[in-house]
């Protein structure tokens, strides 16, 4: 059995471009027409089997802080990958995602793992942001791109496999002393500590 | 700011003229600056159901007690001054706090924290140790019983004795008689059962204030009880982790608030930094119904029956001052001296030691924390002010430290609030005390959830608490 890394990918993106529909279609292999507007879901994991280890993706959705530029420097800190989330059909989303991969260069780690994702490649006939376009930014920021469909799940595992591949495996994950806090035992002193 | 424009929503009849909606309008609750109090509790009405508007006029997370780069450091400090590149990365590589604090491992905070399942945002590191001041010396704090019979804070007479009294302080159970040992803690005073076991007035000092964490000698003369337990809390979160009874978050204190923001908007909540709240809209009957922001000069109404904030918030006449806390922040490149170059560490100077009746703290964190640039330490003290010149009265404290890089100083008023919100929905927290841990903020927190909404918050914790559930 190969090793687990573990890796925190945040999503990021302009509201209603989908961000949650694709981890929902990545992580649950479902998508809903109508998904609310992201609650009560924002810590999800997946894994990636790749040949010479396993990616453990977990995923950190912005639970909605992006309407009002809101997110916290918690949500960029330690993040290894992002996908940044943009809907072809609409141009306003793509400049938006545009600033929020220099928001990313600039509060995020500098070795951070991008991903452009233009979401929502389904509905073609609406198409405002030409694939070309999109490419030609990504390859010259030096980061990943895709067009993707959380609906059809076009591209969605892909754009995932992709980034794990560029994760770095090799001598990862530096011994950390720093834990979580775990709940305590229950154990002989009733009404005790916690 | 983008907000759909292909539907024109009809104009609710509660909406003054002029105005504009802020966010979504209508809310249960708005809360105002994003403090820890606010984010706990805006956190807490959130997973209940609540609708809630979280808005801060900052850009940054966190009010009066968040984490500060370099550049806002300065920006707040030393207006028009750039930090000196010696200290390191502006913006990356600082995350000092404004409030000195740190975690009590076993107490309310972490139930809260477990509660909510927002520890799973953080990380924290055990802090290495904790020191108080004896006649111009620091010394480690003895906890255990071991520790007190190698500890040089007393003679072996008198470790003989606190051993004594610790071994009962760590069986004593309130529901067990038989473990009272015929002293009944509703009816002694904590100086009578310093007596029963022949402790003398240093080991006092030390116990009410490095572990019972009593600011004055106040205690001494009140029903035992509550120092007795603040003592139990003290050993048992020692207990937990080994070298000090606390802990503290990687990148500092700052992350505290912006966990529990996450889990007020994971459950729905709608935050807005640079909100500039500059107004809080009352009824004829003086309640409080909503708030109004102008933003890009478009007049912005939102409303809620529930207004809670931080004091900085509310009209003059909804708060009083109670007091005044003097905080120094110092950036060194070296560990207190005689700490055993502690990577983080609190040292407490019992005030009677000095001369004054609050006691100082020093909060010690460091590179290692990932709040400062390799090799820099954060050292911050406070205490309440008793004095016209309060930072003078920090002089003991800056005596201890040593040589600093750079240092800067504050004097906030400490506010609490006139009423308890029943008769204006006005919610508003206390401002942040000298205290060195966050039990009093905690139970700040929980009497502002009783007066929102009428019930107790129940911090117990249940075996399913930090099971996945997403």
């Amino acid at each position: 059995m190969s090793r687990v890394c573990h890796f925190k990918l945040v999503l990021l993106g302009d509201t209603a471009v989908g961000k949650s529909c694709l981890v929902v279609r990545f992580v649950r292999n479902e998508f809903f027409e109508f998904q609310e507007p992201t609650i009560g879901a924002a810590f999800l994991t997946q894994t990636v089997g790749l040949d010479d280890a396993t990616v453990k993706f977990e995923i950190w959705d912005t639970a909605g802080q992006e309407r009002y530029r809101s997110l916290a420097p918690m949500y960029y800190r330690g993040a290894a990958a992002a996908i940044v989330v943009y809907d072809v059909t609409n141009k306003d989303s793509f400049n938006g995602a545009k600033s929020w991969v220099k928001e990313l260069q600039r509060r995020g780690d500098p070795n951070v793992v991008i991903a452009l994702a233009g979401n929502k490649a389904d509905l073609e006939g609406r198409r405002q942001v030409h694939f070309e376009e999109a490419h030609a930014y990504a390859e010259e920021n030096g980061i990943i791109h895709m067009e993707t469909s959380a609906k059809s799940a076009l591209n969605v595992k892909s754009i995932f496999v992709e980034i794990a591949k560029r994760l770095p495996k090799a001598g990862a994950q530096p011994e950390r002393e720093a834990f979580p806090i775990m709940p305590p035992r229950r154990d002989k002193k009733a009404g005790g500590c916690c | 700011m983008a907000e759909s424009k292909d539907e024109a929503p009809a104009r609710p009849d509660w909406l003054p003229a002029g105005c504009e909606m802020l966010a979504d309008g209508a809310y249960d609750a708005i809360i105002m600056g994003t403090g820890l109090k606010e984010a706990v509790i805006s956190g807490l009405l959130s997973t209940k159901g609540m609708k809630v508007l979280h808005v801060d006029r900052n850009s940054w997370y966190g009010g009066d007690c968040a984490s500060l780069n370099l550049t806002n450091l300065y920006g707040k400090f030393r207006a028009g001054a750039d930090p000196p590149p010696s200290l390191g990365h502006p913006t990356r590589d600082y995350n000092v706090d404004l409030i000195p604090k740190f975690i009590m491992a076993c107490g309310n905070l972490v139930k809260m924290l477990l509660l909510t399942k927002v520890t799973r945002y953080l990380e924290f590191k055990n802090v290495d140790g904790s020191y108080v001041y004896k006649q111009g010396k620091i010394l480690k704090v003895p906890a255990t019983p071991d520790e007190a019979l190698r500890s040089s804070l007393m003679g072996l007479f008198e470790k003989r004795r606190f051993r004594k009294f610790l071994i009962w302080i760590s069986n004593y159970e309130e529901d067990k008689p038989a473990t009272y040992e015929g002293l009944d803690l509703k009816v002694l005073s904590m100086r009578q059962v310093y007596e029963h076991y022949g402790l003398d007035e240093n080991t006092q000092s030390f116990i009410g204030h490095a572990m019972a964490l009593q600011r004055d000698e106040t205690y001494l003369n009140l029903p035992a009880l509550d120092a007795v337990k603040s003592i139990q809390l003290y050993c048992y979160s020692l207990e937990r982790y080994g070298k000090s009874p606390y802990i503290y978050p990687m990148y500092g204190l700052g992350g505290l608030p912006e966990g529990f923001s996450r889990l007020c908007a994971v459950h729905g909540g709608t935050f807005m930094l640079q909100c500039p709240v500059e107004e809080i809209l009352f009824d004829g009957e003086g309640k409080a119904w909503g708030i109004k922001a102008t933003i890009d000069g478009v007049p912005q109404v939102a409303k809620a029956p529930i207004v809670v904030g931080d004091p900085s918030y509310f009209p003059k006449e909804k708060v009083r001052c109670y007091g005044r806390v003097v905080r120094s922040i110092c950036i060194l490149d070296h560990p207190i001296p005689n700490t055993a170059d502690a990577e983080s560490t609190q040292i407490i100077i019992p005030g009677r030691q000095v001369g004054r009746t609050e006691d100082i703290y020093v909060c010690m964190v460091s590179f290692s924390h990932n709040v400062a640039a390799a090799g820099k330490y954060i050292a911050i003290a406070s205490t309440t002010v008793e004095t016209a010149d309060p930072i003078s009265e920090l002089a003991p404290a800056f005596e201890m430290i040593g040589p600093v890089l750079e240092r800067f100083d504050a004097v906030s008023e400490a506010f609490e609030p006139v009423g308890s919100g029943a008769a204006d929905s006005c919610y508003v927290s206390a401002s942040y005390d000298a205290t060195s841990h966050f039990e009093t903020t905690s139970q700040d927190i929980l009497d502002l959830y009783e007066r929102i909404t009428g019930s107790k918050l129940s911090l117990e914790i249940n075996a399913d608490t930090t099971e996945a559930d997403d």
